[in-house]
């Protein structure tokens, strides 16, 4: 695994945030682009990072986030073309290459993640296109010997005194050498006509043809074909190769041992997955060789019970008020291993020439990624041309760039471009996973049935150590949402004990959300059934000093019809305010003979201001079905080292007729924008839990729930 | 060489009889809008049709396919006009796009044989189909829309202007 500086990962945001103040910078140096896209081709001109207009008017903007379903590709423009005021229909869209303007001060890095795309490029694309228009018009003015002041522009045109007119195009090269204006003023909202305003996503049409270029779709002269065999025990390494067999095979060009494993080179990809299975492999398997779920749990037992862990937040003295209190509840949660399972699998073309190396990848790290390629092929991370394809999902997963080294060795060594694809099973077997965690939580309440106690210990391995070895602090990616618990309470203490458990884990979708909202929803649901209380006042009484989350609690409740469920179902629900975003679902259910049936989620969300409220539901929606796979299903297991689930068979996601009814509300609010792709995983199993427990008395405190539900 | 109906064009194609027709496709015919998902037909993202019937082309071996008419998503319509793709457009369904050509070519397949499918009849044709993005309640929405259009479709794209 490529060793990276903090500031390059994604946890860099707690350290960064602080100082992005939302100062906008715009690049003066401009990335090279190179073979493939070139914006603002030489008759126009590119206005700034972002922003490229040709001379026949039309506009490329260049996107610095990866689209991976989350819409950034219509977001981000639709904020750049409200300032700029021009027709979002004539927008293109090009990946951006490795560029300090793309950095996202958010997340550290060009990153993206965090659900934060839309919260970074808010004022600074923005205020890229209100530059980009007061320049056009210095331009146009300036042609015309008039004043900036008596033009004005529309739809991509500029005009001026006596019924002058000109495009954006034509100006658009004299426009890109006008001075950077450093103050401008932005629309207030109630000028918007794109911002907030639902419209179809403008990468849709080669997703509905074909001939939307993924990762594993590139396509290049002399391009070659690579398998890679990998250890089937994480983290074990080759111990000696015959591959005498294999490269007898058709259309077999080489057989090399490389990062991760051994690559086979083909023609095609079917002969190098045929001739992969006739290598003869030695493995070492290393550390991992005896490790199983049983073992990973002991770890993480023994480390909760020996280690009081470090204090990530601390208010009063929970533990005395938990000694003191006359009535208090324990309780412990754990939480499983998890796979991102992309529908795209993993995978890389490399093209390692002498003086540099193309990459062409679905990445959510262009950064890592080229150091990742340099390391590889022994060159400067400034050879290493990265060309980011759409990502046929990402969740996290594309945030490593363990697939890469392999297509860049396995190029270097054939002369050629090579594309490496990993199977379902090699994604399946050898991903990033999601930690599991022990979660000890205790919570203790007073006469009037308040909330007077909540101490919380967390023990799990570290996402952030992998990429940032040198951070001890508590503040962990794995408690992020626990140090916001936003409930009031006088006495609060939150401990995280790190304990590895040998294997490589990740950021996955919803990242710390997923696993504290459900200890926090289900613990919180334990200890309003103990006091007595329904589990929506509860919550909202303790919500008094924050009236927007109230807010959003108290309508899903009404929307749900809370506490008047249909027939024979019942009712959970689960509050979550994270990345900025307040939401509240309310799952509705049956348990009949022992079989659950998810009926209904209402999921009420206030994120702030929106900008595109189609592409907002779209994602909402997007949460909770990932949230219901993990829920139901969703468990990585190890016997000997080796992860049992290897397919869709084994590792069971929820299909169309599976789908409960979904209905999303999204509430109008003059917030800044909080984040969409990821909030809506976490609630989905502590409102689906907290409704068994309403059906069935039955507190479930492991996931997933299937698995929960036979170990009765 | 085994000569194969692809989009209404006689193909040859030198490739081992194991290989699956998913790879003929990507690889050997540079036709990628048909993906790669699991290779065992779990997940439908490698969906074609073959003599108009939705299959997944990921285990079908080119021996088994000599003769055969073998329609992808870039067969379906020459300017994205098919029903089922206007409708997926005008719903906005895909988010990161990677499983709609297999959830297209089955939903065609579907309202091939099944003009006004119920949504029993849609949970039955695409259960086979997996989406990691959760655009199900969309997929449904449109199939529905697609059926529309396909019924009237003069009426319905003209706005219903008579």
């Amino acid at each position: 695994m490529t060793r990276v500086p903090a500031e390059l990962t994604r946890r860099g945001f707690l350290s960064a945030a602080a100082g992005a103040g939302g100062t906008v910078v715009l690049a003066l140096t401009l990335p090279g682009f190179g073979g493939r896209e070139k914006p603002g081709a030489s008759t126009g001109g590119q206005l700034n990072a972002w922003l490229a207009i040709s001379a026949d008017n039309s506009f490329t903007v260049i996107v610095d986030r990866s689209e991976m379903g989350q819409g950034v590709y219509t977001a981000l423009p639709m904020l750049l073309a409200e300032e700029l005021e021009i027709p979002v229909d004539a927008i293109k869209v090009v990946a951006a290459p490795v560029g300090d303007a793309y950095i996202n001060p958010l997340n550290g890095g060009q990153v993206t993640g965090t659900s934060n795309s839309v919260q970074d490029a808010w004022d600074k694309l923005r205020i890229a296109g209100a530059q980009a228009r007061t320049m056009l018009i210095f331009a146009a003015a300036e042609r015309w010997r008039a004043d900036p002041n008596t033009c004005r522009v529309e739809n991509g045109w500029i005009y001026g005194p006596g019924g002058k007119a000109v495009s954006y195009g034509e100006v658009a090269g004299a426009a890109a050498k006008v001075p950077v204006p450093k103050d401008v003023k932005l629309k207030p909202k109630d000028r918007f006509r794109i911002i907030g305003k639902s419209r179809l996503r403008i990468d849709s049409a080669g997703k509905v043809d074909g001939s939307a270029e993924f990762g594993i779709d590139i396509k290049l002269p002399r391009m070659l074909h690579g398998a890679l065999a990998q250890c089937p025990v994480l983290g074990g390494k080759v111990s000696s190769l015959d591959a005498a067999a294999a490269e007898a095979m058709p259309g077999v060009r080489k057989v090399l041992v490389a990062a991760g494993g051994v690559v086979v080179v083909a023609d095609h990809f079917w002969q190098a997955i045929q001739a992969r299975k006739a290598l003869k492999i030695t493995w070492d398997a290393g550390k991992n060789a005896r490790l199983d779920n049983a073992a990973i749990r002991a770890l993480l037992e023994n480390a909760a019970k020996s280690d009081p862990g470090l204090s990530a937040r601390a208010e009063g003295d929970a533990a005395a008020a938990l000694k003191s209190a006359r009535q208090s509840l324990h309780a412990v949660y754990e939480l499983p291993l998890l796979a991102h399972a992309t529908m795209e699998p993993m995978n890389c073309t490399a093209d390692v020439k002498r003086d540099g190396c193309d990459l062409y990848v679905g990445t959510q790290v262009q950064q890592l990624a080229q150091a990742a390629a340099a390391t590889a092929a022994g060159l400067e991370p400034s050879q290493v041309r990265v060309f980011t394809t759409l990502l046929g999902g990402g969740f996290g997963r594309r945030l490593d760039v363990d697939f890469i080294p392999a297509a860049v060795e396995a190029s270097k060594a054939v002369g050629a471009p090579v594309k490496v694809i990993w199977t379902r099973e090699d994604d399946m077997t050898h991903d990033t996973y999601r930690p599991p965690a022990r979660e000890e939580v205790s919570g203790a309440w007073d006469a009037g049935g308040n909330l007077i106690a909540w101490k919380l210990h967390i023990t799990s391995p570290s996402i952030t150590a992998r990429a940032s070895p040198s951070v001890t602090d508590p503040f962990d990616s794995v408690v992020e949402y626990a140090v916001k618990y936003p409930y009031a309470v006088p006495n609060f203490a939150l401990t995280y004990s790190r304990q590895e458990i040998g294997i490589d884990v990740g950021y996955m979708r919803s990242v710390s959300h997923a696993p504290n909202c459900f200890v926090i929803e289900s613990f919180m649901d334990e200890l309003a059934v103990a006091a007595g209380k329904n589990p929506v006042d509860f919550r909202v009484g303790l919500l008094k000093a924050k009236p927007r989350h109230a807010r959003v609690l108290r309508t899903a409740a009404q929307r749900a019809g809370w506490g008047r469920p249909v027939g024979r179902r019942f009712q959970g629900v689960a509050f979550m305010e994270g990345y900025t975003t307040h939401m509240a679902q309310v799952a509705e259910i049956s348990v009949d003979a022992g079989i659950l049936k998810v009926h209904k989620i209402t999921c009420v969300v206030d994120c702030g201001q929106m900008v595109n409220p189609r592409i907002v539901e779209s994602q909402i929606e997007s949460g909770i079905v990932f949230g219901l796979s993990a829920a139901l299903w969703g468990e990585v297991t190890i016997v000997a080292g080796q992860v049992q689930q290897t397919n869709f068979n084994s590792y069971r996601l929820v299909r169309g007729n599976e789908m409960p009814e979904l209905d999303v509300l999204l509430l109008e609010s003059d917030e800044p924008p909080g984040g969409i792709g990821e909030p809506s995983v976490a609630l989905v199993a502590p409102a689906i839990c907290n409704a068994i427990f309403a059906a069935t008395g039955r507190r479930l405190r492991t996931l997933p729930i299937a698995g929960a539900l036979l170990k009765s | 060489m085994t000569k194969l109906r692809v989009n209404n064009r006689i193909m040859d194609i030198d490739a081992g009889p194991d290989t699956p027709l998913l790879w003929v496709l990507r690889d050997h015919l540079g036709m990628t809008g048909t993906k790669f998902g699991c290779g065992m037909a779990l997940c439908g993202a490698c969906t074609v049709h073959l003599d108009g019937a939705a299959v997944r082309s990921c285990v079908l071996p080119l021996s088994a396919l000599e003769g055969k008419a073998v329609t992808t998503i870039e067969g379906l319509s020459p300017d994205r006009s098919h029903a089922v793709q206007k409708a997926w457009l005008e719903i906005d369904v895909p988010q990161c796009g990677y499983c709609q050509s297999g959830q297209i070519m089955s939903a065609a397949a579907l309202l091939g044989g099944n003009p006004n499918p119920s949504d029993a009849d849609i949970d039955a044709a695409m259960s086979g189909n997996l989406c990691r993005c959760g655009t199900y309640p969309r997929i449904r929405k449109a199939i529905h829309r697609a059926a529309e259009l396909q019924r009237a479709p003069a009426q319905i794209r003209d706005g219903a202007q008579k």
